[in-house]
């Protein structure tokens, strides 16, 4: 087959000179094979066509594998056939595909080749189309194998590397074959160095090879010679039922009626109120029931059984294997080894990919949290209406978008707009309400309360109860992808880069301004601050609205990739404190490690338990509770007199 | 003479600053003691340090015939163990009457279910009556403590002081903010309570120390800069020059 | 000059006397002497209310009393609730199952029923065995006592931890907050052996008393929130009243110079957030089997928050104020949310009170919290010292 091929493609270049007999005429030669086509006589029409090098005979083969080639009864000459209704068919000639008149339905065959017919013809079109001089072609033909690979694609794939011109082609096939070999390659040796060559290789292709040939079958009392996985202990390695049954069909033991059968059995034999002899309020017991069934058994009404005679106590004396599929150890050896070395990279890169989503969940904890750093530490104050705050900045990016409709341009004015929104709230709670609670600490607390409820109900009522959208520009969807296992989207990145921006614009603020100076201030004690001459009412007011706006702009951040609700905020507000908690007051590094950890904590904890990001959160928030006992106040904290204890 | 607290090098610093460099201080089981020093010369943070406030970074602390180190205890275990300590500003309890802080401050069992159900009885109350006519505010038993005038809540806060029967008395800067009178009436309320126990007070006011008529330690950066009468250290060069000179 | 306790606290005669008129006014009014001016309904809603003044006693003393802004009493108080909830629901499925299986044509054995109870509950988060947690959940005795045990417990251990490492102030409030949500988020998992976001359902029937109807379960209820909330505040008077109150007023005010009095602060605040933990389980327990249903929504930090409102708006700092503040507030709230303040129309925009309600609470809030710190407690206290 393979050096029919070879000769095909060399004949290809002369076809155009060569002034050859027409494909009808070569068919003809062929007729009956052609029309009653099989396994066995396809080979040979191929061989014909294959020596006639008549124009169109690839589309003829395609043709005849889809089923599009007709037959008319009376000469017996081939077609293809165009119809408009069903009921007047135009013939096309097969090398020209002019019209070559009409025929009724009747007066026509259609050939219908069987499936192992299609299949030699499709491989042989692979073989052609892996040849093609067209590359977008050529690609097809890679992506049709590496969709429904066979053994039959391995021998034309190899043979056509040789002469691909396309580098990138290239490569695509030279890994083909190696996955090909993988599975089909005729010498053993071959196909453990192609296993062997995807060592530590990422692609999901490489696994999807590589685990059938584990693929493996409990067996009991594996013949000589299988290749055995490791020795099956029932009840722990095997399923006491799945063993039973393999004993059962070998006949190594009689059959044991279940519970439930059992139970039907005494149902169906109960005579005067008793059954076996036992009575029937006596066999609210297991005890009580086994004893009845052993009567009825013993009288030889039911099946045969004993109490104490279990499905584990049968097969106990039996041996259970488990079998690969494939016999040759050496290869299942070599596709273990080769698979453990995978699994190590991917665990690797898992990892890299884990690290990359916690650092933008940390990314967005930071920004969600460095406001109520900021007012912590300069004012102590906790604004539990913070999160409500996130949510205005959400909102506002919302109706922004409903107003400019272009995603882009929207997003780039709702990110001022929200934090002028949310400062303006800011500075209005904090001359309104904060400024006369002061050292009242929890006052301020519960106050701040207040507001967020309120403020939470008043977005309800306002935007319904209804998630709203939105959307990110187009050039922000899709995602990184570094290989099979680690991607990253797009957004999550922006997020990062609009992160880094605020940290850098927070630093240059607090140690390069004067504003940052008087904040830095009165953070580190107000007294001596105000006796400088800083007003710390301003300092207060315009900290506060900092913080605020900042919330503002992770509300627009959060919004990308969150849907829009009332209790938005409210989701956040809690990771958000643990941050500050865990980072330590007054510090925009200790926030920005506190971020770090929550966030790298919380995507650990849902690698370990990945179904369950109710219980991660649960386990977050007890390590959380568990870290303050070892640094109460935060991984960077104020020392001495400044603490304020 | 025995010894009641040793102190005994001593340093702690807070970001690389030193606030107590290797400090030795002692002090027997009844003797007046007045402590002074320049602003940041580490008298209040020789305080912490003994009430278990702040943890040196080394150094010992020993209390006591039984020589127990301080360093292990809590700041309450230190108080039950008889040290009492009255605090720059006067805090006494705002809200409470001035009969509920000394009530709360008298020595009894301390536990949470001993409180619990504890039963007022007549030797309390008339410890608590003694030491209410020591300090002077018998007639103020009722009333609430925020509302008694400065020197009162001094006077209240040594008397809670006095009510812990503590074997050591630190008290800071007792007389700041006083007038004449109350001045002179603190002085005799703490030489009589010296006469029983350790006292040792810090203060500012050369005149008031002076009038305590005891020895005196000068601290300066973290360190003792000399020890001994108060006329004996105003001579010394040094303390002139750190302290008096200035 | 000893004086005996009511006669130093002359307030408790007071409540404990209009607490009994309360209550018997109530009975007589009830469907369950044949009266038809309180319905059933009605009169669980003021059990549960009891109930509710019963947990705000134990949040005044833990907060307004020892400073404590303890967000996670409800927490407790939603323990309570699940701990008997498993009593009522175990044995009620078990009458169920033992009812249905008895047409079998076998008597079943213990085994079946168990299966069959498992089913039954645990049918609806798609499992069939019952989870260990449940060991005890057939014997009312063991589920009592777990209902002081567990929150207890969590309330000790978590207290413990968070007393030790000095965490105070509004720290210390977010801790309490945080291990609130963990709590309900963990209670919603599927696999928590709770049921999940279901909760625990038919709470209202009581295993072994189905002959006796819901009128006359609801007074009994009723009776029982009474005289709990009756002993719960005696027992705050008598703890806030003598030293002991002394010493925990103290520490809210200074707790630095408490400890320098030579009193272990930790332990003190151990034992209120401990004590009043319980006192918060056993209003739970007492209050769901009024309302019929607990779920883990139930327990969800904002709760929490709502009590501490309530004990805010009632006057913090006094027992009275906690009662007044929850009473108030929380049936106010059923009146608002339940549909039964009338709609104000505004021409262009019609206020409806279902929605608006929180809003306006928590503006309220804010306003008592700026100019009225004292709550209404402190309103009454002024009109007193007046007259």
């Amino acid at each position: 087959m393979f050096r029919r091929l070879l000769s095909l493609l060399c004949l290809l270049p002369l076809a155009a000179f060569a002034q050859a007999p027409s494909l009808q005429d070569v068919l003809q030669t062929q007729q009956d094979a052609v029309e009653k086509a099989s396994r066995k006589t396809v080979d040979q029409v191929l061989a014909a066509l294959v020596d006639a090098q008549a124009p169109g005979t690839l589309e003829f083969i395609e043709a005849w594998g889809d089923k599009r080639v007709w037959m008319r009864k009376d000469d017996k000459l081939f077609f293809y056939v165009v119809t408009d209704d069903n009921q007047t068919y135009t013939l096309l000639d097969l090398a020209t595909r002019d019209p070559a008149g009409t025929a009724d339905k009747r007066a026509l065959k259609q050939l219908k080749p069987n499936s192992g017919v299609r299949s030699v013809l499709a491989s042989y079109l692979v073989q052609f189309q892996l040849s093609d001089p067209d590359p977008a072609r050529r690609a097809d033909a890679l992506t049709a194998i590496e969709r429904a690979p066979d053994e039959s694609h391995y021998a034309p794939l190899q043979a056509s590397v040789a002469d691909e011109g396309d580098a990138t082609l290239r490569a695509r096939k030279e890994r083909l074959v190696r996955l090909l070999a993988v599975q089909y390659a005729p010498d053993p040796a071959t196909r453990i160095a192609a296993i062997e060559s995807f060592a530590g290789d990422l692609g999901v292709d490489a696994r999807s090879v590589l685990n059938p040939i584990l693929a493996s079958t409990p067996v009991l009392d594996a013949p000589d010679g299988a290749n055995i996985a490791r020795a099956l202990k029932p009840g722990d390695d095997l399923d006491i039922d799945t063993a039973f049954d393999l004993a059962l069909a070998a006949d190594k033991v009689a059959p044991i009626p279940s519970v439930a059968e059992r139970k039907a059995a005494l149902e169906a034999n109960i005579t005067d109120g008793t059954v076996g002899g036992v009575r029937l309020d006596l066999l609210n017991t297991q005890e009580g029931r086994d004893r009845a069934y052993a009567a009825l058994s013993h009288a030889g009404t039911v099946p045969d059984w004993q109490p104490g005679l279990t499905k584990a106590a049968a097969i106990a004396d039996l041996t259970f294997t488990e079998v690969y599929a494939e016999p040759d150890p050496a290869i299942t050896d070599a596709a273990a080894a080769t698979l453990a070395s995978i699994n190590r990279a991917v665990g690797l890169n898992q990892m890299l990919d884990l690290s990359l989503d916690a650092l933008s969940l940390a990314s967005i904890y930071f920004l969600a949290a460095i406001g109520l750093a900021i007012t912590f530490g300069v004012m102590g104050v906790i604004n539990m209406a913070h999160g409500e705050f996130i949510m205005m900045g959400a909102y506002t990016g919302y109706v922004i978008q409903q107003i400019i409709p272009d995603y882009t341009v929207s997003i780039l004015v709702a990110v001022p707009v929200a934090f002028a929104v949310t400062f303006a709230a800011g500075v209005a709670m904090e001359r309104l309400v904060i400024r006369w609670l002061y050292n009242r600490p929890l006052e301020t607390l519960l106050a701040t309360f207040g507001i967020s409820i309120a403020l939470q109900q008043l977005a309800k009522n306002i935007f319904g109860t209804q998630a709203r959208p939105l959307t990110s520009p187009g050039w922000l969807d899709g995602a990184w992808v570094l290989n099979d296992v680690v991607s990253i989207s797009y957004i999550r990145i922006a997020i990062f880069v609009l992160s880094l921006i605020f940290l850098a614009l927070l630093l240059f603020i607090l140690n390069r301004t004067r504003l940052g100076l008087e904040v830095r201030a009165v953070t580190q004690n107000p007294r001596m601050a105000a006796s400088m001459g800083i007003n710390p009412d301003r300092i207060n007011m315009l900290t506060f609205g900092l913080g605020s706006g900042i919330a503002g702009i992770a509300g627009v951040a959060i919004g990308l990739y969150a849907k829009v609700t009332s209790e938005l905020g409210a989701d956040y507000i809690v990771q958000s404190f643990m941050t500050v908690v865990v980072g330590g007051v007054g510090n925009i590094w200790g926030t920005l490690l506190g971020a770090g950890l929550v966030g790298s904590l919380q995507k650990g904890i849902e690698w370990f338990n990945p179904s369950n990001t109710l219980a991660a959160q649960t386990y977050m928030i007890l390590f959380i509770i568990l870290f303050i006992q070892i640094r109460p106040r935060g991984i960077i904290a104020l020392k001495g007199r400044a603490a304020g204890d | 003479m025995s010894t009641l607290l040793e102190v005994s090098g001593v340093s702690v610093s807070f970001d690389g600053f030193k606030a107590i460099n290797n400090l030795s201080f002692q002090i027997g089981p009844a003797e007046m003691r007045a402590i002074i020093g320049p602003n940041g010369a580490g008298k209040t943070t020789f305080m912490d340090i003994v009430t278990g406030k702040t943890r040196p970074d080394e150094g010992r602390v020993i209390w006591g015939d039984k020589s127990v180190s301080l360093l292990k205890l809590s700041e309450s275990q230190i108080a039950r163990a008889g040290v009492g300590r009255k605090f720059q500003r006067p805090t006494v309890f705002e809200t409470q009457t001035v009969r509920e802080n000394l009530s709360m401050a008298l020595k009894n069992k301390r536990g949470p279910f001993d409180v619990l159900f504890y039963k007022r009885n007549a030797d309390g109350a008339a410890r608590l009556e003694a030491i209410a006519e020591e300090i002077g505010l018998t007639d103020q038993l009722p009333r609430i403590a925020g509302e008694l005038s400065h020197g009162q809540k001094q006077w209240l806060e040594i008397g809670m002081l006095l009510a812990q029967e503590p074997k050591l008395l630190l008290v800071d800067e007792p007389a700041a903010g006083m007038t004449p009178e109350e001045r002179e009436h603190t002085t005799d309320i703490l030489v009589e309570a010296a006469k029983t126990r350790a006292v040792v007070v810090v203060e500012h006011d050369m005149e008031f120390v002076r009038r305590l008529n005891c020895k005196v330690t000068v601290l300066h950066e973290g360190s003792v800069l000399a020890e001994g009468s108060l006329d004996h250290v105003t001579s010394n060069q040094d303390v002139i020059d750190v302290y008096l000179g200035r | 000059m000893q004086k005996s306790f009511l006669a130093r606290n002359p307030s408790v005669l007071i409540f404990i006397g209009c607490l009994a008129a309360f209550t018997l006014a109530v009975t007589l009014l009830s469907e369950a002497t044949g009266a038809t001016f309180i319905s059933t309904s009605f009169v669980k809603t003021l059990g549960k209310t009891l109930c509710l003044c019963l947990i705000a006693i134990a949040m005044d003393l833990v907060w307004g009393y020892c400073g404590i802004l303890s967000l996670g009493h409800f927490a407790f108080f939603g323990l309570g609730g699940y701990m008997i909830g498993m009593w009522l629901m175990y044995e009620r499925t078990k009458t169920i199952v033992t009812n249905s299986l008895e047409n079998a044509t076998l008597p079943p054995t213990a085994d079946e029923v168990r299966d069959a109870i498992g089913t039954q509950i645990f049918g609806v988060v798609g499992g069939a065995e019952i989870p260990p947690i449940w060991l005890f959940a057939d014997s009312l005795f063991a589920q009592l006592a777990l209902v002081v045990l567990v929150p207890g417990l969590l309330a000790l251990v978590f207290g413990w931890l968070a007393f030790r490492s000095r965490v105070t102030g509004v720290y210390l409030s977010i801790l309490t907050q945080a291990m609130t949500l963990a709590l309900s988020l963990y209670l919603f998992q599927n696999d928590s052996g709770l049921r999940g976001n279901n909760g625990l359902s038919g709470l209202q029937n009581i295993p072994g008393l189905s002959h006796i109807s819901q009128a006359t379960l609801s007074i009994w209820f009723f009776w029982a929130s009474a005289v709990a909330l009756a002993l719960g505040y005696l027992l705050a008077v008598f703890v806030t009243n003598g030293k002991f109150g002394s010493v925990i007023r103290g520490i809210r005010d200074d707790e630095a110079r408490v400890r320098f009095l030579g009193y272990n602060v930790e332990g003190y605040k151990l034992v209120v957030f401990t004590g009043t933990a319980v006192i918060a389980a056993i209003a739970g327990a007492l209050y769901y089997p009024q309302a019929g249903i607990i779920n883990p929504a139930e327990i969800a930090p904002i709760a929490s928050i709502y009590l501490a409102v309530w004990v805010a708006i009632g006057g913090r700092g006094r027992i009275y104020g906690a009662v007044i503040g929850a009473a108030f507030v929380s049936l106010l709230s059923s009146w608002f949310t339940g549909g039964g303040a009338p709609d104000v129309p505004l021409g262009f925009y019609t206020i409806k009170w279902t929605d608006w309600w929180l809003v306006l609470l928590g503006l309220s809030f804010v306003a008592v919290t700026l100019f009225a710190p004292q709550g209404i407690g402190g309103l009454i206290d002024k009109l007193v010292r007046k007259s």
